[in-house]
C-alpha cells in the first residue's frame, strides 16, 4: 500500500509516516495516484491552506476527491476539509465536505487527551476548534470526532498517537476502496 | 533524568529505550525535559527526539533549551507533538506567542517550577520574581496550550503533588493543567488528578515502567475516570 502525506510545511508529519510504515504501508508523494492520501492535522489553519495551495496539494486533494480516492484527514485535517473555519478570523477551507469548524466554547481549551470515541475506545485529542457537519459519523463528549463524505474521511482526534486503538484505526483507513 | 526536588540529578537511563517502555506499558503521553540544556546552555538533542519518536505511538512533549519558533519547528519536524518552555520564556515572555503562531497553541506548553508558590528558572536554581498563578495567566493570554506544574517543594519527595498549588494554578486558567512533583503512589495520582488535567509520573515509574498499569487500575479503583488499555 502506498500513502502519500499532503504535509504542508509546519508541524509534526513525521508521526504519521512513522505509524503507516509500521502497519507495514510505503510513504509516496504521488497524490494522485497513492492508495490513500493523508491530510494530517498540526499547525494553524492559515498556514496550512497557504502551505497547501504552494505545495499544489489543494488541486490534488480535490481531483482525487472528486475520482473518489480514499483521503484521510486527521484533526486540522478534516476541519480544512470543512467549507470555513472560525480559527485565524477566518480561513476558507478545501470545501470536501459541507460544514464549518468552530472554536470550542466548553471546558479546558484546548482539549486536550484522551477520550472515548462512542463505542470505539478512547484515542487521543489536541483541539480548540471542531466540525459542525451534518456528515458526523462520531462523536466524544457531545464534539464531533469522525465524519465522512464519499471517499474522505476525517477524524478529530490523532490516530498516530492513540496506540493500539489508533493502529488499528489507521489500519481500517488503508483498507478503503475507491468509490 | 529525574532529580530529588530539583538538587541530586541521577540518571535513570536511556531515554529511547525507557520512553519506548513507557509507551507499551500504557502511557498517555511522554514528557521528557533535557533540564541540561538549559544548565548547560547546549541546544536540545533532535537526534535523540527523532531516535524516541520512532519507537513511539503517544504523544510526546519536549523541553529544553527552546529559544526560538525555529527551535520549537525543529523539534516537531523530529517528531515531536509538543515543545515546553520554560526559563526561555521567562527571560522573554512573546516567545510564548511566537511559537504558538507558528506551531499552533496546543503544541506549546509552558512549565513552571514553583516553590513556595513563587516561579523558578533554570532547573530551579534562579528566582523568577513571578507568582505561579499571575504567570500561568499570563502564559495563557500569550498562547500556551497547556501549563506543566511542577512543585520543587514536592518533586522527588514521593509524598504526594502539591495540591494547593496545582489547584490554585488550575483554578486560574482555562487550560489543561499537568501537575507534576510528588507522585508516590495511586491514591496522590487520583487526588492530582481531581484539581488538574493530568498527572505526571516520573521517580517512581524509571525503576519500574511497568508499574504503571497497576497504577492505572489503582487510580480507577479509586473512582477517578482514566483511560483502559
Amino acid at each position: 500500500m502506498n500513502v502519500a502525506i499532503c504535509g504542508y510545511g509546519a508541524g509534526n508529519v513525521r508521526s504519521v509516516e512513522i505509524a503507516f510504515r509500521r502497519l507495514g504501508a510505503q510513504i509516496t508523494s504521488d497524490v494522485g495516484g497513492a492508495d490513500l492520501a493523508v491530510l494530517p492535522g498540526v499547525g494553524s489553519a492559515r498556514a496550512a491552506m497557504t502551505g497547501l495551495r504552494e505545495r499544489g496539494h489543494e488541486l490534488a486533494l480535490r481531483a482525487r476527491f472528486e475520482q473518489g480516492g480514499p483521503i484521510l484527514g486527521i484533526c486540522l485535517g478534516l476541519q480544512l476539509a470543512l467549507d470555513w473555519t472560525e480559527e485565524d478570523g477566518g480561513v476558507e477551507g478545501l470545501g470536501l465536505v459541507p460544514g464549518r469548524a468552530v472554536r470550542l466554547r466548553e471546558g479546558r481549551v484546548p482539549r486536550m487527551g484522551w477520550a472515548e470515541v462512542g463505542e470505539r475506545g478512547a484515542f487521543y485529542f489536541a483541539h480548540a476548534y471542531a466540525a459542525e457537519t451534518d456528515h458526523a459519523t462520531a462523536w466524544s463528549e457531545g464534539i464531533v470526532a469522525e465524519a465522512r463524505l464519499g471517499s474522505f474521511v476525517g477524524c478529530q482526534f490523532h490516530p498516530e498517537k492513540s496506540s493500539a486503538a489508533g493502529a488499528h484505526y489507521l489500519e481500517e483507513a488503508l483498507s478503503l476502496s475507491p468509490v | 533524568m529525574k532529580g530529588v526536588r530539583f538538587r541530586s540529578l541521577r540518571d535513570v537511563g536511556d531515554p529511547v529505550e525507557l520512553g519506548s517502555a513507557y509507551s507499551e506499558a500504557g502511557a498517555d503521553e511522554l514528557v521528557f525535559l533535557d533540564i541540561q540544556a538549559t544548565v548547560g546552555d547546549r541546544p536540545t538533542l533532535v537526534e535523540l527526539v527523532k531516535r524516541v519518536a520512532d519507537r513511539l505511538a503517544i504523544p510526546f512533549t519536549v523541553g529544553g533549551g527552546v529559544r526560538s519558533a525555529e527551535d520549537g519547528e525543529r523539534l516537531l519536524q523530529a517528531g515531536a507533538d509538543k515543545v515546553a518552555v520554560n526559563s526561555a520564556a521567562l527571560a522573554r515572555p512573546e516567545l510564548i506567542g511566537e511559537l504558538a503562531d507558528r506551531l499552533g497553541s496546543q503544541a506549546v506548553v509552558v512549565a513552571i517550577d514553583a516553590e513556595g508558590g513563587r516561579v523558578r528558572s533554570h532547573a530551579g536554581t534562579v528566582a523568577a520574581g513571578r507568582g505561579a498563578t499571575e504567570w500561568a495567566r499570563e502564559a495563557e493570554e500569550r498562547g500556551a496550550g497547556e501549563i506543566l506544574l511542577t512543585s520543587i517543594d514536592a518533586d522527588g519527595t514521593r509524598e504526594g503533588y502539591d495540591l494547593e498549588l496545582t489547584s490554585a494554578v488550575s483554578g486560574a486558567v482555562g487550560l489543561p493543567v499537568i501537575a507534576s512533583g510528588g507522585a508516590g503512589n495511586s491514591a496522590h495520582v487520583a487526588a492530582a488528578l481531581r484539581v488538574a488535567q493530568a498527572a505526571l509520573l516520573a521517580s517512581i515509574l524509571h525503576e519500574d515502567p511497568q508499574r504503571l498499569s497497576s497504577l492505572r487500575e489503582e487510580v480507577r479503583g479509586l473512582g477517578v475516570p482514566v483511560r483502559a488499555c
